[in-house]
């Protein structure tokens, strides 16, 4: 039992399909195995729920959010609560009049993602002709005075062009640019030899990435997120586990974070049977890496735990085989060799062609 | 540097929320979110562009009566700067 902790944010991922197949998405290797979506009055319930519990900010995602035809009844909903409401979105299929329906409702921001700066290696990278309708649903984004996100996330194929991307953001006066580099979970580890930048890459896009940020302060917001692979100490996943984040994925599991079902062993409620309220406070699940008392070595005695919070589980599983361990991804971890090897492995693979293995659905027909 | 006849206003992405659970206010935008105490408070529904960054420190002179003119003054023009360089406020120019 624990009522210290409170959520701001709930993460609604209403459906795993997209139109898109971009070999970095974060949902689960074996999303097309996952059951059916919950339905409309179940998410409105789960909203209501979310709000008496502390959270303040909804982020409606996916796949992709716009594919759910319920989506106004969601906004709607989330601003009669008070929620502030943000649309995460590959900006496809979308109209003018829709987007404009959801502005009425009271959306509050809006988050376009967009894979590379020109369409040819755009489109290669979502896996279908897209940019164009891209840039099209920024426009509208725009012209509607809605605050709009441009999502880049990086990798070894794209980071080059970060000056350009940050010129894209500036033509569109997007309030916020998110340079984010992938995070080598679910597809993205299995695309992670075709992804992973090398150090000289990231430190150049760094540099470019501080300098527009200074330029560009109390104009346009420029988040550069590092690759944990090249941090000296690991990300803080979530800001810790089960303190802040709620996720609830498409078949009505309430998670720690996207990916936590690739973790065995532990066991996640569905809001289609439980309150809100008591998985928080009592899932086995939320409660098994909260606080400190589950911290390995070197987390235990280690100044940073309060901070970093012994980084990402996930990422302790696909890599060490231990969800219990220190993120690999930390210098002080004993596993650190598993991330300097992939490192090599990147400086080595530098200037060769790229084959990605796109998201998709196939393979997983049977059960 | 903010000028005093400038008129503040919060930023289209910006939400003022009374947090039912703290009692106090919260300024929400994409992501993330800054709790405010009493005097951010009053400062941050003041900011409608049009009251001038004066208005505002008179404003609360009169509610904190044993602080100085000038200490007031700099703990508006702190806290407007604090917003405006997360790009919160729109008018100081």
């Amino acid at each position: 039992m624990n009522h210290e902790y409170r959520p701001y944010t709930l993460i609604a991922e209403i459906t795993y399909r997209c139109p898109l197949r971009c070999p970095y998405c974060s949902n689960p290797i074996d999303y097309a195995r996952h059951g059916a979506e919950i339905d409309t009055d179940t998410w409105l319930r789960v909203f209501h729920e979310a709000e008496a519990l502390g959270v303040v900010q909804l982020n409606l995602t996916g796949g992709e959010p716009l594919l759910r035809d319920d989506l106004e009844l969601f906004i709607e909903k989330a601003s009669k609560l008070e929620l502030y409401t943000n649309l995460i979105t590959s900006g496809i299929p979308l109209t003018f009049e829709r987007l404009s329906r959801f502005r009425a409702l009271g959306l509050n921001s809006v988050q376009l993602s967009i894979q590379g700066t020109r369409p040819p290696e755009s489109d290669r990278i979502a896996g279908a002709p897209s940019f164009h309708r891209k840039l099209e649903a920024m426009h509208w984004v725009k012209s509607l005075e809605l605050p709009l996100t441009m999502n880049v996330v990086l990798h070894r194929d794209n980071i080059a062009d970060i000056a350009d991307f940050i010129k894209l953001a500036e033509d569109f006066s997007t309030d916020r640019i998110e340079l984010a580099n992938v995070q080598y979970l679910g597809w993205a580890l299995q695309n992670r030899s075709a992804l992973l930048p090398t150090r000289e890459q990231l430190e150049r896009a760094r540099t470019v990435a501080e300098h527009a940020r200074g330029r560009l302060q109390g104009k346009m917001e420029v988040v550069f997120v590092t690759p944990d692979y090249y941090s000296v100490y690991p990300k803080s996943c979530m800001d810790g586990w089960g303190r802040r984040f709620i996720v609830v994925n498409p078949e009505g599991f309430a998670l720690p974070c996207h990916l936590a079902q690739t973790i065995p062993g532990l066991h996640f409620e569905n809001v289609r049977q439980c309150h809100l309220e008591e998985i928080w406070h009592h899932s086995s699940s939320f409660n098994q890496f909260r606080g400190d008392g589950w911290l390995p070595d070197p987390c235990r005695t280690c100044d940073r735990r309060a901070r970093d919070f012994g980084g990402c589980r996930c990422q302790a599983f696909h890599v060490t085989g231990n969800a219990g361990a220190t993120d690999p991804a930390c210098s002080l971890s004993p596993d650190h060799g598993r991330i300097e090897s992939a490192r090599r492995q990147a400086s080595h693979l530098a200037g060769l062609p790229v084959l990605f293995e796109y998201r998709s659905g196939r393979g997983f027909t049977q059960t | 540097m903010t000028s005093a006849t400038a008129r503040p206003q919060l930023s289209r992405k910006v939400r003022l929320r009374f947090d039912r659970r703290t009692g106090r206010y919260m300024l929400l935008y994409p992501e993330t979110g800054l709790e405010l105490n009493r005097t951010a408070t009053e400062i941050a529904c003041l900011c409608t562009g049009e009251c001038t960054i004066d208005d505002i420190a008179q404003h609360l002179a009169r509610i904190y009566v044993d602080l100085s003119t000038a200490e007031i003054k700099r703990n508006v023009h702190d806290f407007l700067n604090t917003l405006a360089g997360r790009g919160l406020l729109q008018g100081l120019q």
